[in-house]
């Protein structure tokens, strides 16, 4: 993407550890979070929430809210007519509950008053009557029919969406295996926790344009739903991003508070304010799906994948979100990690009456590479093979296109591979570790930012903004949010690099809607690369119109100017030179008032079929992790004591971040294997029978803190990728995923037990060893895979088959395929072994 | 319309006195946040649950948000706000900086603070310590590995022998 003339190495600042931009601001207590904001004549806004968990509201009497003393607002679900939702296929929420709440937690009022205090004290003089509905509390009852679905567009019972693919003809490249597996995991949902509590602030002017700021990590998705939800032109309205405390998906959803604060402001003509309490955060949640899923793979014995076959089973929670992309991704990136010839899946999300799930980390991907790497630890144990040595053997093929015509560019996966086994001396540990130590190994791929927008259009992803003026000063503008993950950083970094100033020398506007031209927001680890590539393109932008400027007051041509050190000159003479300053006058006058662009959008996806938009992306990071664990025979307590990791992430722009990008992808790695989980339970019909989620406090809800945290070391590879910002890949996501695979793995090193569910608690650590005491096999997981109605899959002929990325169900083109198939498999011992 | 009673308090926060009006059962957190406009500190839980909303009190590391107001008076409080010199950071402020010790920086004020209690009271604690210390601060990005080297240059930064011009 980037031009040549940016390439020229050495790079004065990139891939030095370098102070990021932020940090000072930081350190001092400085940066301004959204809860930070206090406006003159500031309100502030509480929220009633549902305390059951499905019910039609019947009644709801503001009255004596309304009166209580203090109280300038009361708003309920009627003062909301439109629904919205961050996709444009599951428009599904209000701002406020009109007919009906799903969840306990739904909101159903807000009180705008004086203070908090006195909005929580008028919230509880709100009565309603709520007419109790059947609750579904487990994907087994969603499957179930029903007279009144959770969602009335729900597919069938309570099913939100059932998919189904097949690249290739998998039945067959299973039967002509030599081995099939088969085997059922379960993946608990967990959520995001942030430390920062969500928070907004919204002011209405008199001319009727309303500014919001909140902590979000998609401004401009929040615009559009500000736009719908209100009724307003989007031009009116401006959001503006604070830096997030964290994010980790669970900002990525507009949300109701936000759209309650904006309409209050708007109404009473003044800023509102509202800050969600802890629990109120687990309760907006968006966070990971519980996954159930089954794999079938066929493997030769050569350990050479044939195919696979792969169902999942996602419980949503209550509405939409992202659940349809979220979907798709529990199957559609498997294929980029190992060659896999032929691939099918089946993905089914329905509803419960759970807070809604949605993005985290990794979103979608985590619970399927659990399965799938903790199945190839099966596959090596069977084949009698190490594991690292079967992985290496079918790692993807750079440069090519996977059975599901996801387009794989630059892949450093081997390197990661060889760099943990030499690193965790994993040669002589495998399998030589005493009793109750082990180690286990897996390995992971991800997305640099998802290939299509959330809404369909054919404009940038990413857009930048250089102004630069007389004074030597440059302003750099682009809608990227920070979360915490650097973006500001990036951005400031790439156009120094390209100008040859300092860092200070930039001022960064992000995250602005009035100000900043449009970037998607900070989610599928999208923003280096996309918002990079811009800033690039922008930057060499202005640097042209300065060379084209100073080249003419040199007397050379433009392409011998160079730029460093503050410093414009000619490269053959750099004693005949100016300052950068004086260059940007330089080219004020000749070119007048200066200001550049750039923007970046995703090259085309190969896969031409309906859905075939979710999966692709400009280029993919790879990761390989080793874990080493002790686990307590008696207790079942499992303790990660070390973590080797290496990951490919193309060019790192600033190794100090990059490899905190990496550690803090272990750590929730780690959490999310051992403990973190967000589970619910019903109480007695006596009680209300309602489903209460059973830890929304950080307190219950188990993270690891410094004492629990093992080392890790970090290896990166770096092998710069063509489109990626001077080779740059994503690192956000990636290295969470191998993490839980490599600790079920380890384990088993450790004390020959399987525990295919995440998180494995001590309690299930210790019911596999007593089953494997009792002569029985040693394993917790689930037994079977539920029956769902599959839809007729949707059939692909895959790239090595012939095939042209379409869709087609049409048998002959189905036989076509075979034929050409049984071709291939003529050439190949045929020797099956029956289903292990 | 009937307002909240207030009652004087003063406080002597990073060295300065203040006089606030504040509603009884009112939290050092929210004083700090609300009244005295200090949003350096943070909050996670307003529970006692997360550390973010660390603080020195006489020294000693508290939970802003366990702790009312009143229950501060005659005391010396210290925020983020106060943790620099003047213009010159503080080493542990120069370290998170230069070694990762914040990404968000959400917790990064509950984390100084409650680092800058440990390192006056031992000035080369053991990895072990560190961890002890600050093991009831959650920091849900830097996997802790950062933090806990950030410290330990602080700590040496601290030792060193002061140079010429520093
Ligand atoms: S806000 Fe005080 S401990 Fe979390
Ligand atoms: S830096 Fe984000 S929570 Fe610690």
């Amino acid at each position: 993407m980037n031009s040549g003339k940016s390439n020229v190495r050495p790079f004065r600042i990139i891939g030095k550890p370098r102070v990021r931009v932020d940090a000072l601001s930081k350190v001092t207590g400085q940066t301004l979070f959204a809860d930070d904001i206090k406006l003159p004549r500031m309100l502030h806004c509480k929220l009633l929430r549902s305390t059951v968990p499905h019910a039609a509201i019947e009644k709801i009497d503001v009255a004596r809210a309304s009166n209580h003393p203090g109280v300038h607002l009361v708003l309920t679900g009627k003062d909301f007519p439109i629904e919205y939702g961050i996709l444009p296929v599951s428009q599904d929420e209000r701002p406020l509950c009109r007919d009906k709440v799903r969840f306990v937690g739904d909101p159903v009022a807000a009180v705008i008053a004086r203070d908090e205090q006195t909005a929580s004290a008028a919230l509880a003089l709100i009565e309603i009557t709520y007419q109790s509905l059947p609750t579904i509390a487990s994907v087994d009852e969603a499957l179930l029919p029903t007279e009144a679905p959770l969602q009335d567009y729900a597919e069938e019972h309570n099913i939100h969406r059932r998919l189904s693919y097949s690249f290739g003809d998998v039945d067959e490249a299973l039967e002509e295996a030599d081995h099939v597996f088969e085997d059922t995991f379960f993946y608990e949902g967990n959520t995001h926790m942030a430390m920062e509590q969500h928070a907004s602030v919204a002011s209405a002017d008199p001319d009727g344009r309303v500014t919001l700021w909140s902590s979000t990590q998609c401004p401009h998705y929040v615009h559009r739903a500000l736009a719908k939800a209100l009724e307003m032109p989007a031009a009116h309205i401006r959001v503006i991003a604070c830096p997030n405390g964290g994010g980790f998906g669970g900002k990525t959803d507009p949300f109701n508070h936000e759209i309650v604060v904006s309409k209050a402001s708007l109404l009473l003509g003044r800023p509102v304010k509202i800050c969600l309490t802890r629990e109120e955060v687990f309760f907006c949640h968006r966070g990971r799906h519980q996954v159930t899923m089954k794999f079938r793979t066929g493997v030769n014995n050569d350990g050479k994948l044939t195919g696979m076959h792969l169902q999942t089973l996602l419980d949503g929670g209550a509405y939409g979100s992202y659940g349809i992309a979220s979907t798709f991704y529990t199957a559609a990136l498997q294929p980029t990690t190992y060659h896999l010839p032929r691939y099918s899946f089946d993905a089914c999300r329905v509803f419960t009456n759970k807070p809604p799930c949605g993005p985290k980390r990794g979103h979608g991907t985590p619970q399927p590479r659990f399965g799938q790497e903790v199945q190839l630890d099966k596959i090596a144990e069977k084949l009698q093979m190490d594991p690292a040595q079967l992985r290496l053997g079918m790692v993807a093929e750079p440069d090519s296109l996977t059975c599901n015509y996801l387009k794989i560019g630059t892949i450093g996966l081997k390197q990661c591979i060889d760099s943990v086994v030499k690193k965790s001396d994993w040669k002589n540990k495998y399998h030589n570790l005493p009793s109750g130590k082990g180690v286990g190994i897996a390995c992971g791929a991800y997305m640099s930012g998802a290939g299509t927008a959330i809404y369909w259009n054919k404009m940038p992803h990413s857009g930048v903004q250089i102004k630069l003026d007389r004074s030597g000063a440059v302003t750099v503008y682009c809608g990227a949010t920070d979360v915490g993950q650097g973006s500001d950083d990036v951005l400031v970094s790439l156009v120094t690099e390209v100008l040859g100033i300092e860092t200070i020398d930039i001022k960064c506007v992000t995250g602005d809607t009035d100000l900043t031209p449009v970037d998607l927001g900070s989610y599928s680890s999208r923003v280096t690369l996309m918002m990079g590539n811009a800033a690039i393109q922008a930057a060499e932008r202005a640097r042209d119109l300065i060379a084209n400027a100073v080249a003419d007051k040199l007397e050379i041509t433009a392409d011998h100017i160079g730029f460093a050190d503050r410093l414009v000159f000619d490269v053959e003479d750099p004693t005949r030179h100016m300052s950068f300053q004086e260059a940007v006058v330089c080219a004020e006058e000749k070119h007048g008032t200066l200001v550049t662009a750039g923007s970046y959008a995703p090259p085309k996806s190969a896969g031409k079929y309906p859905g075939g938009g979710v999966g692709p992306s400009p280029t993919y990071s790879y990761t390989a992790a080793v874990a080493e664990v002790e686990v307590d025979e008696k207790t079942g307590v499992v303790e990660v004591s070390r973590i080797y990791i290496a990951h490919d992430i193309g060019r790192s722009l600033n190794p100090v971040q990059v490899e905190g990008q990496v550690i803090g992808g272990v750590y929730m790695g780690i959490g999310e294997a051992l403990m973190e989980e967000t589970t619910s339970r019903r109480l007695s019909p006596r009680l209300s029978n309602a489903l209460l989620h059973d830890n929304p406090s950080m307190l219950d809800y188990k993270t690891l803190t410094m004492h629990d945290m093992p080392e890790v070391l970090v290896d990166i590879i770096e092998d710069p990728d063509p489109n990626g910002p001077f080779g740059a890949k994503e690192v956000g996501q990636g290295p969470l995923l191998p993490i839980m695979p490599a600790v079920a793995n380890a384990i088993f090193d450790a004390v020959g037990v399987r525990i295919d569910e995440v998180p494995i608690t001590p309690a299930k650590v210790l019911k596999a060893l007593e089953m494997k005491a009792a002569g029985r096999e040693g394993r917790v997981g689930p037994r079977a895979f539920p029956a769902i109605d599959w839809p007729q899959a949707m059939f692909v002929l895959p790239p090595a088959e012939g095939g042209d990325g379409k869709a087609s169900n049409k048998p002959e083109r189905k036989r076509a395929a075979k034929m050409h198939a049984m071709d291939k498999v003529e050439e190949q011992t045929t020797d099956t072994v029956k289903p292990s | 319309m009937s307002l909240p009673e207030k009652t004087p308090l003063l406080l002597n926060v990073n060295g300065e006195d203040m006089e606030v009006l504040v509603a009884a059962g009112k939290t050092l957190l929210e004083v700090l946040r609300e009244d005295l406009d200090l949003t350096g500190t943070k909050h996670g839980c307003e529970l006692g649950e997360c550390g973010a909303c660390t603080v020195l009190r006489d020294g000693q590391p508290v939970l802003s948000c366990l702790l009312l107001a009143n229950e501060c008076e005659g005391t010396l409080i210290e925020t983020v706000e106060g943790l620099a010199d003047k213009d010159r950071l503080h080493p542990l402020q120069l370290a998170f900086a230069e070694h990762g010790g914040l990404q968000c920086g959400y917790c990064t004020p509950g984390v100084l603070m409650t680092a800058k209690a440990l390192l006056d009271g031992n000035s080369r604690p053991h990895r072990s310590q560190i961890r002890e210390a600050l093991s009831g601060n959650l920091c849900r990005c830097t996997g802790y590995q950062q933090i806990i080297e950030s410290v330990e240059h602080a700590a040496a930064a601290i030792n060193a022998p002061a140079k010429a011009g520093s």
